[in-house]
């Protein structure tokens, strides 16, 4: 709420990150995670705020902040393209936390079964290995990555089979089987509203100094209207991320499914239009390696294709509101927001 | 985005019993609603079903107790608006003076003006009507040619209303007109005054205009030297136009801006062949629905938030069009049950007006483009 704002750690915590992600974050540090390179410094700058134990409880020795703090990072690493794996490390860390486990100091990443790309996975200490029923602590230096990349450029890898297992714990049900695809999902869906308002400002920025016939773009409707349009999907990427957030602060991972579903689902059809709009307003010159646009847009077309795409989170809510029926749906969505306030 | 943010906003305590008291209500009134009627929704007009919602005390809610009012929240009333349009009731008849023109006689009236209206808007006798477009003046409302001259004992208003939703049913219409010409170098919009007209009055011609549908959902206004008492000046005389847009941002901001055609997504979840259009539009549904409630929130603060209502009625339109469209790809429509056909026909026959009444979609980006500061 706008009165509390000012107050809220989440949004003291998030501000901090945007300063900092602004002065170091620049694009010559994007550019060179995609050769392999790791951002040392700008990694320990961001753990030095606190950051990995943001979202473990404080009897832990963490900071104890509830998911829509969390969001807040997220999203300003999304709107900066961090090029670190930190809400990877946020989301490994409240895992490992959740079960008992002490989350080890570095780098960390999480995948939900091991089969697929891990996320940052030659760049970690160590992954938070979840199969649906337990909790595992890898060491990710005694495997061998193969290493990939999404279509941003961003490490996406490969273990071979066989790493260490430094401890194992079972799942609470509070978490559920699915804790860390939901937790990537959640993660994506907020930076990709990060990104998308870091690109609209951009693109409306450039709309109001390019000229063309004697005036700048943005004079023109066919533009203004372009950028209505972006403003409202970015709008509701936002909107949506933040629901989820408030549901897993009140449900759990495991209950708030549908909101993450229904973010990631907002935020990534956001993503298709905004990053066309995007690159609609820039012209050429958006087309351009050398242009900052693309570090948005290209972890926008990534973003929206991993932790389940629209159309899996989109036949999965389709299902769950059809085993309901056409008549419980409306009593379904007013009971999922009809909870007395958290005090 | 500057100035633009939606703040999650908690459903006010109690909602969920308000909720089902207003179920059992409709679930009561609500038998014998053909397809028709529920895919119209607050196009429907039905004075006897507004005196029960009157008599339930779900009209008026916010207003002072001495105006008849219930003193309760903008978001218990926003919960109530809900169930409404969920349900796809008939809401026409008190939608109007429930929403803008009794708000606006709280805001600018006269306490004579207010205590005459407002308690009997509240109780679903008073029926209103927005008097803004004209043949010439739509979108570029401030272009409008009804005049009001000051006359000995009152007004002479000349000219005519058009597209007046309900106008050939209602008792008032609260009526913008030029009372001073704009001055040489004032912008256009300077010298407009609303009136409250009774639309008994002599002078005044009513006729209903047939909608594509084969209803009678608007009408044309002409007023012919129609006599207005002094007291028919609402607010200050010149003053019209801010009082009209800020009427505006209330005619923009709620729900039906988003659940015009949710009972036809409703009545498609079963019969939908294809699981992934429908959560499309759920989840779309889900995220709307939050940023409607932040506007009734910025609203129960005080603020003005035009811009964000602006969005939400851009946004929310888009989804109601998207509705009849998208079953088209979740189910074969020619072969769905009949209620579900006529539904479907009766949505897709109404879902034009969803980005054109209250601002057209083009108008509403222009409006978000100045938030951007690009106009
Ligand atoms: C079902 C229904 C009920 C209505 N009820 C009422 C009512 O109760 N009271 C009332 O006062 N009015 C009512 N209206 C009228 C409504 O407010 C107008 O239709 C609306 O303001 C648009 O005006 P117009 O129809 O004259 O279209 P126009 O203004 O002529 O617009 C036609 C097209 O041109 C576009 N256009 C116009 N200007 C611009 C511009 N500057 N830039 C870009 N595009 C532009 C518009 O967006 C639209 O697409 C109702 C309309 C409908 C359909």
């Amino acid at each position: 709420m706008s009165a509390t704002h000012d107050a809220d750690p989440g949004a003291l915590l998030a501000g901090q990150v945007g300063r900092l992600l602004a002065a170091r974050c620049d694009a010559a540090t994007l550019a060179a995670i995609e050769r392999g390179e790791w951002p040392g410094p700008l990694w320990d700058a961001l753990e030095e705020l606190g950051l990995p134990l943001a979202l473990v409880p404080e009897a832990m020795g963490g900071a104890g902040l509830g998911w829509q703090a969390a969001g807040r990072v997220f999203v300003a690493l999304g709107r900066h393209g961090a090029p670190v794996p930190m809400g990877e490390t946020m989301l490994a860390a409240a895992l490992l936390a959740a079960v008992g486990i002490a989350p080890p100091a570095g780098p960390l990443s999480l995948t939900a079964n091991g089969g697929e790309r891990v996320p940052w996975g030659r760049h970690v200490r160590h992954v938070a290995c979840c199969d649906g029923e337990t909790v595992a602590l890898c060491d990710a230096a005694g495997v061998t990555w193969t290493p990939g990349a999404n279509l941003a450029g961003e490490p996406r890898d490969s273990a071979s089979p066989g790493g260490v297992v430094l401890r194992v714990a079972p799942l609470p049900e509070r978490l559920g089987g699915e804790a860390a695809a939901s937790g990537l999902a959640l993660l994506r869906a907020c930076q990709m509203a990060g990104a998308l308002a870091a690109a609209l400002d951009l693109a409306v920025d450039y709309a109001g100094t390019r000229r063309q016939f004697g005036r700048p773009i943005g004079r023109f409707q066919a533009i203004q209207q372009q950028l209505a349009v972006f403003a409202g999907e970015a709008a509701a990427a936002q909107v949506a991320a933040e629901r989820a957030c408030r549901a897993v602060d009140r449900h759990g991972l495991a209950a708030a499914a549908f909101e993450i579903g229904c973010a990631k689902i907002v935020a990534g059809e956001a993503a298709g239009t905004g990053a066309a709009i995007a690159h609609q307003v820039f012209g050429a010159i958006g087309f351009t390696a050398e242009h900052p646009l693309h570090h948005l847009t290209r972890r926008l077309w990534s973003w929206r294709e991993e932790a389940g795409t629209e159309r899996y989170w989109a036949a999965r809510l389709g299902r769950e509101v059809q085993a309901l029926g056409g008549a419980m749906l409306w009593p379904f969505l007013t009971a999922r927001d009809d909870q007395d306030p958290i005090p | 985005m500057p100035g633009l943010r939606f703040d999650l906003r908690d459903a006010p305590p109690g909602s969920a019993a308000l909720r089902r008291e207003v179920r059992a209500f409709l679930a009561e009134h609500g038998r014998g609603w053909t397809p028709e009627v529920r895919g119209r929704s607050w196009m429907g007009f039905d004075r006897a079903f507004s005196r029960a919602v009157g008599a339930r005390g779900w009209i008026g809610m916010t207003w002072p107790r001495r105006y008849g009012g219930g003193e309760r929240s903008a978001l218990e009333r926003h919960v109530v608006l809900e169930e409404m349009l969920a349900a796809g009731a008939p809401v026409g008849a008190h939608w109007i003076g429930d929403r803008q023109s009794g708000p606006l006689l709280l805001r600018y009236g006269t306490e004579a003006q207010r205590m005459r209206l407002l308690p009997a808007i509240a109780r679903g006798e008073a029926a209103f009507c927005i008097g803004l477009s004209e043949p010439d003046a739509g979108s570029d409302l401030a272009g409008l040619r009804t005049r009001a001259e000051r006359v000995p004992g009152g007004w002479r208003l000349n000219g005519r209303k058009v597209w007046t939703s309900f106008a050939h049913l209602c008792d008032w219409m609260i009526a913008l007109a030029r009372t001073a010409p704009a001055g040489e170098g004032e912008p256009r919009h300077a010298g407009l005054s609303q009136f409250l007209v009774d639309l008994r009055l002599s002078g005044i011609a009513i006729r209903p205009i047939r909608e594509l549908t084969g209803e009678e959902g608007f009408a044309e206004v002409t007023f012919d030297n129609v006599l207005l008492p002094e007291d028919a000046l609402i607010g200050r005389e010149g003053a019209g136009w801010a009082q009209a847009t800020a009427e505006l941002a209330l005619e923009r901001s709620g729900p039906e801006r988003v659940l015009s055609s949710y009972p036809l997504l409703a009545a498609a979840v079963e019969v939908a062949a294809d699981p992934v259009p429908l959560g499309r539009l759920v989840a779309r549904l889900a995220t709307l629905r939050a940023m409607s409630l932040s506007v009734a929130g910025m609203l129960e603060e005080g603020r003005t938030p035009a811009v964000e209502a602006a969005l939400v009625k851009d946004l929310g339109g888009a989804f109601e069009q998207a509705v009849p469209e998208r079953l088209r790809d979740l189910l074969d429509v020619a072969d769905a049950p009949e209620e579900l056909r006529r539904l479907h026909a009766c949505v897709t026959q109404v879902a034009p007006t969803f980005s054109l009444r209250g601002g057209t979609r083009e108008i509403l980006r222009g409006i978000i483009a100045r938030g951007l500061g690009l106009r």
